[in-house]
């Protein structure tokens, strides 16, 4: 019967699936909703970018508005992948141009984004609309520049936490005075001065403005004109937030932020007097999200009295210098508390101001709705996961890390395996689990059995044998991306079913027991995966010695081969 | 007790050994001592080996295994900016003698470690403290050094390592005679 619809009924229909995973669905049903679905689709995510190519994307989906790209493998975070190891966007954005699509949105996550490529997006693309860039480098402020001069219905820049070049602020000032459509603007991780009179008066002149995000370089002054310009804000995030609460100025903040009833969001206090927070009071009963993660001069009193007044909170990031007891604050204050992050104010010190098992078990007391951990902590013990297990049985995400990645469990001195063998099995839902502490294998038995929804699992410094490896790529069908470093995994293990590797997104394994001839088997036996080895020191020997173990392999599904970009630290099988 | 808490820190199977020692050649150390692969192996080898580590005896210097902690370079690099502009600024607290008419201030920034801050306090109120020792604190004066931390409990300065003292010391108090008896100081 459906083969009886014009295509604009069934085009129709499937705008109202907004979801890749349903939308690929569709495509797959017949060569006519093939045919459909691919002319109407506007919004495609590539999580691997070295998995197909730009000309293919093109050709499949010439609608296309919207495109979500991510470039280096997640332990590029943590400094284990070479700056030079690849990622670039700049051949997409010129095929794209070359193409005549008609791009609007670019969001891009761990890419190297040259200034070049970023001229090249702002002059190809007359409806460019949103530029989203997470944790990329490449750039400096007169990419920036060009972006604000030339996308003349720019709604969104969102800057977020990128390595970025220049400390030249003059790129605000490129706005020209018609550009009125700004919807967000987040330039919080730059470094350099911005030119505030342009700042001001772009703000005015953006009626639709709903997030604004500053760096630690604006003065209060200037926040204070800019929240009065801007009461309709939705989302703030502060730079500089130092004042004598006894001033005008600090009179005229309050009376500013007072008038923003809107503001459900807020983020920054980079630089922070703690004395100067009962200005925020007013509008924190209205506050869904909070992030504190970079104010380490927030702590103690001042840090649970702000708490206290955020009734509604559902995403708190914070520094573990709020200790179990501004936890316990936590856990009695935010009963909508949905995502959890704490991170560690002082990585490599003693950890004093470290929080521990006391503090994630009051949360997960008093906390029922929380389903997204990450939690950087000085020790864990079994009862406190089996605690929080029982406690909150909708997990989705749970990362736990232990600042001491071998740590047993304090009271009892065994492994943690009986503690996070509760969480998987109780948290049916759960899609991504970081491990840490003293693990065996037995952990992994664990994973295998009961989590069957997880897609994503990091592991380091853990297990005994090949067998722990084994027991997650045997159970967790769902697996997309494996992420392993320092274990005992070896050839055995990573041969052992290697067509699973392509029903992965990727696979990385570092400091394990996996040699170069391991690897090569892997390469050999599955054409549609292309399998890294990264050596970043003495290349010497790279082709001879199959015994010899690798330092960092990353294998991924492709349909488009060998990468040409790969630098010379890295080989591919 | 935060020495106890250095040495389990540094004295797992992840030091990385003395400074000095290049990553590379720290990562192959991790991964044999993290292997504890003995061909008979079952969960009590692998809790005596932990076991075993402890009692290794680390220089508690703040040793950094590559990628670990798992945080975005962006995160550690901002997180310690801020602590870089707090050094500039220097680092005054107030210090307070038990029978003094005013207080006096020193930038604990100055100091490289506890002989160099003692000497000058020394000096500055005209005292001597006693010898220092783990077990007994202070002896052999009537004077002790104490601190206020950031918890707000008054603590004996010498315990903690001089990067951890400078980082929560908000005051420092000389107390003296009968007062000082309670923090371990033998007249």
């Amino acid at each position: 019967m459906m083969n009886y619809f014009p295509d604009e009924v069934l085009e129709h229909v499937f705008d109202s699936i907004a979801s890749h995973k349903d939308r690929n669905s569709v495509s797959l049903v017949c060569k006519s909703w093939y045919r459909i679905e691919r002319y109407s689709r506007r919004r495609v995510f590539i999580g691997n970018c070295y998995s197909i190519s730009p000309e293919r994307l093109i050709a499949r989906f010439p609608g296309l508005k919207s495109l979500t790209l991510k470039g280096k493998p997640h332990f590029a975070d943590f400094n284990l992948v070479p700056y030079d190891w690849g990622g670039f966007v700049y051949p997409w954005i010129k095929a794209l141009a070359e193409s005549g699509i008609g791009l609007e949105e670019l969001r891009l996550k761990r890419m190297v984004v040259s200034d070049e490529s970023l001229e090249l997006l702002s002059k190809s693309f007359a409806n460019f609309k949103s530029l989203v860039l997470v944790s990329c480098e490449g750039f400096s402020a007169d990419g920036l520049a060009a972006v604000a001069a030339n996308c003349r219905f720019l709604r969104e820049l969102d800057l977020q936490e990128n390595e970025v070049d220049d400390h030249r602020g003059h790129w605000l000032s490129c706005f020209p005075e018609s550009c009125t459509s700004l919807v967000s603007l987040n330039f919080a991780c730059l470094k350099g001065e911005v030119n505030l009179g342009a700042l001001e008066r772009l703000v005015s002149r953006s009626p639709n403005l709903k997030s604004l995000r500053l760096n630690r370089l604006v003065p209060l002054d200037t926040l204070q004109k800019l929240l009065m310009r801007a009461p309709q804000l939705v989302d703030l995030g502060i730079g500089s937030y130092v004042h004598d609460p006894s001033s005008e100025a600090s009179n005229k903040l309050k009376h500013a932020i007072q008038r923003c009833k809107s503001i459900v969001s807020l983020s920054g206090f980079l630089e922070v007097a703690p004395r100067c927070m009962s200005a925020i009071y007013p509008i924190c009963g209205n506050l869904t999200t909070l992030n504190l993660s970079y104010a380490p001069g927030l702590h103690g009193n001042k840090l649970t009295k702000l708490i206290q007044h955020c009734r509604k909170l559902q995403r708190l990031w914070i520094l573990d210098r709020i200790g179990d007891k501004g936890l316990g604050v936590v856990a009695s204050t935010c009963k909508e508390l949905q995502e959890l992050r704490v991170f560690p104010s002082d990585p490599f010190g003693a950890g004093n101001d470290a929080v521990t098992e006391e503090g994630l078990v009051l949360v997960s007391a008093g906390c029922p709705k929380l389903n997204s951990l990450l939690y950087f902590c000085q020790q864990m013990t079994n009862a406190a996961l089996i605690t929080v297990a029982r406690n909150c049985p909708n997990f989705i995400r749970f990362r736990l890390c232990i600042l001491d990645p071998v740590k047993p469990d304090p009271v009892t001195n065994q492994p943690l395996d009986e503690g996070f063998g509760a969480i998987v099995q109780s948290c049916k839902r759960l899609k991504r689990l970081s491990l840490s502490g003293l693990l065996t294998d037995q952990v992994f038995l664990y994973i295998g059995m009961y989590a069957e929804q997880l897609e994503m699992l990091s592991i380091a410094f853990a297990a005994d044998s090949d067998k722990g490896m084994l027991y997650v790529l045997n159970g967790c069908k769902k697996l997309r991306k494996l992420e392993i470093r320092d274990c005992p995994f070896g050839n055995s293990a990573l041969l052992e079913d290697v067509g699973k590797y392509e029903t992965m997104r990727s696979l990385w394994m570092s400091s394990c027991e996996v040699t170069l001839g391991g690897c090569k088997t892997v390469a050999e036996k599955m054409p549609s995966l292309n399998v890294e080895i990264i050596n970043e020191s003495d290349q010497t020997e790279f082709n001879l010695d199959e015994g010899q173990k690798v330092d960092k392999m990353y294998l991924y599904r492709t349909l488009v081969g060998h990468r040409k970009d790969a630098p010379e630290s890295v080989w591919i099988l | 007790m935060a020495f106890e808490k250095d040495f389990n820190l540094d004295a797992t199977e992840l030091r990385l050994g003395l400074p000095g020692t290049s990553d590379e050649q720290a990562s192959t150390t991790l991964r044999i001592g993290n292997k504890r692969a003995l061909p008979d192996m079952n969960e009590d080898s692998s809790v005596a080996a932990a076991k075993k580590c402890d009692q290794e005896t680390a220089p508690p210097t703040k040793a950094q295994v590559v990628g670990w902690p798992p945080i975005r370079s962006y995160r550690k690099n901002n997180l310690q900016t801020k602590k870089t502009e707090v050094e500039t600024c220097g680092m005054y607290v107030k210090v307070s003698m038990d029978g003094a008419p005013y207080l006096r201030k020193i930038d604990l920034k100055m100091y490289k470690g506890y002989p160099e801050l003692l000497k000058a306090m020394e000096d500055m109120f005209k005292f001597k403290v006693g010898k220092y020792s783990e077990r007994e604190g202070y002896n052999g004066s009537e004077f002790v050094p104490t601190y206020e931390d950031k918890d707000g409990d008054w603590m004996l300065v010498g315990d903690v390592p001089w990067e951890m003292f400078v980082n929560s010391c908000k005051k420092l108090r000389i107390m003296k005679g009968s007062e000082a008896r309670g923090l371990g100081c033998v007249v």
